[in-house]
């Protein structure tokens, strides 16, 4: 994990309030998380915010866009929800592994789909730390 | 030194609005889910449990997995049966108004951060 | 005035998402404005998730108008004994099943009313519910 110095904290800070903005393939790379869909295009999309949570009910109360989708939850309704919400990126935590029929919808509609071994807490966490914004 | 619900409920202003008596209790590390079976299959004794649920079966699982304390996100406020619950078997729930994501954040920050200073333990 | 039927059949979990998706690219087609097409994906999605969970088959219907769309969903099922008591956040009648699937937390007729301008809700219990709600746009000028 990076070091954060007292300046470089101030500096994340203002940024913050600046909306930062990350490419896909930027937060792929922070996490090492494994890329399951995505091709050059999508993975330059881009990402200002983060929303975890593993109950679809709770996805469709969102409101933003450029949003990533943080959860557990490895079902087609996930890929469906997040259409509904225009959610473009999806990061499924916890080691869980995308099913073939994921695949394929998320395929079909130009989403990325990526997987991160580590907890959804340290997903957040190294996230949050990056600079990706609540999305309230 | 240990961290304590009691401490880290201080640094993030979050409210305790049950079992308030289990404050004291030494927090190692956080889950975050929102799937009960895969906090009972996968969540560690003395973690500290981030959720958006609100009814009872939380304390049930937390009581199961000896769990430190429970977050409660997004502003969510828990039914009177899980606070009945919660007060009955210490276990402290806390509220939040912020998302799953920022709260997990700003634990993180203060848990793991390599900056001394922004380091509570 | 344009409608879409659709036939659902409880208990098909996969096809959670279905309707709504497919009236969310017709809406788009359409030049629906994307607030309003949002609230009708997510309310739809909602209703259709309930009839899945809960229902033994259903019907949604989504009727386009120049300044309105209108959904009726009707199903049969279990019903709501207590429809008041079902809007409240949190509420849930959900087996472990449902949770397991990411469901059940209580939000789905909540998120339905807040996003519809019109919710009206039926229900008898063993028999089933129907639900009409209606969607005024704002057009795009």
């Amino acid at each position: 994990m990076k070091k954060i110095t007292d300046w470089q904290y101030i500096c994340m800070l203002i940024l913050n309030n600046l909306d930062l903005i990350m490419q896909i393939k930027e937060i792929a790379k922070t996490l090492d998380a494994t890329i399951v869909v995505g091709d050059e295009a999508t993975l330059s999309t881009e990402v200002k915010y983060g929303f975890a949570t593993d109950l679809l009910s709770d996805l469709l109360k969102i409101d933003k866009n450029k949003t990533l989708l943080i959860t557990g939850l490895a079902t087609i309704q996930t890929i469906r929800a997040a259409m509904v919400m225009d959610v473009g990126a999806i990061l499924l935590v916890r080691g869980k592994k995308a099913l073939p029929e994921m695949i394929e919808l998320a395929r079909q509609n130009q989403m990325v789909l990526m997987e991160y071994k580590g907890s959804m807490f340290k997903a957040c966490g190294i996230l949050y730390q990056a600079g990706i914004s609540p999305v309230y | 030194m240990e961290i304590t619900v009691k401490k880290l409920a201080e640094h993030l202003q979050l409210k305790c609005i049950s079992g308030c008596d289990g404050l004291q209790k030494v927090v190692r590390g956080v889950y975050v889910s929102d799937l009960l079976s895969d906090v009972v299959g996968h969540a560690e004794e003395a973690q500290l449990w981030i959720t958006l649920h609100t009814h009872p079966n939380i304390v049930a699982v937390a009581t199961l997995k000896n769990l430190s304390a429970i977050i409660i996100s997004g502003g969510r406020i828990p039914e009177s049966e899980t606070i009945e619950a919660s007060e009955k078997q210490q276990i402290p729930i806390l509220l939040s108004s912020q998302t799953t994501f920022q709260l997990s954040g700003q634990i993180y920050r203060l848990l793991y951060a390599d900056n001394e200073e922004n380091r509570i333990s | 005035m344009e409608t879409f039927e659709f036939t659902i059949k409880g208990g098909d979990f996969k096809s959670i998402g279905y309707v709504s998706n497919t009236i969310k690219k017709i809406m788009h087609a359409r030049n629906i404005n994307p607030r309003d097409s949002r609230r009708i994906a997510v309310a739809i999605f909602e209703v259709e998730t309930n009839i899945i969970l809960y229902a033994t088959q259903g019907t949604i219907s989504v009727l386009f108008d120049n300044d309105k769309i209108t959904v009726l969903a009707r199903d049969e099922g279990m019903g709501i004994a207590d429809v008041a008591l079902a809007m409240r956040e949190g509420y849930t009648t959900a087996s472990d099943d449902i949770r397991r699937l990411g469901f059940g937390a209580g939000l789905g007729l909540s998120n339905i009313k807040k996003n519809s301008d019109i919710t009206w809700i039926s229900s008898i219990v063993n028999k089933g519910t129907q639900i009409v709600l209606i969607f005024f746009l704002t057009l795009v000028l």
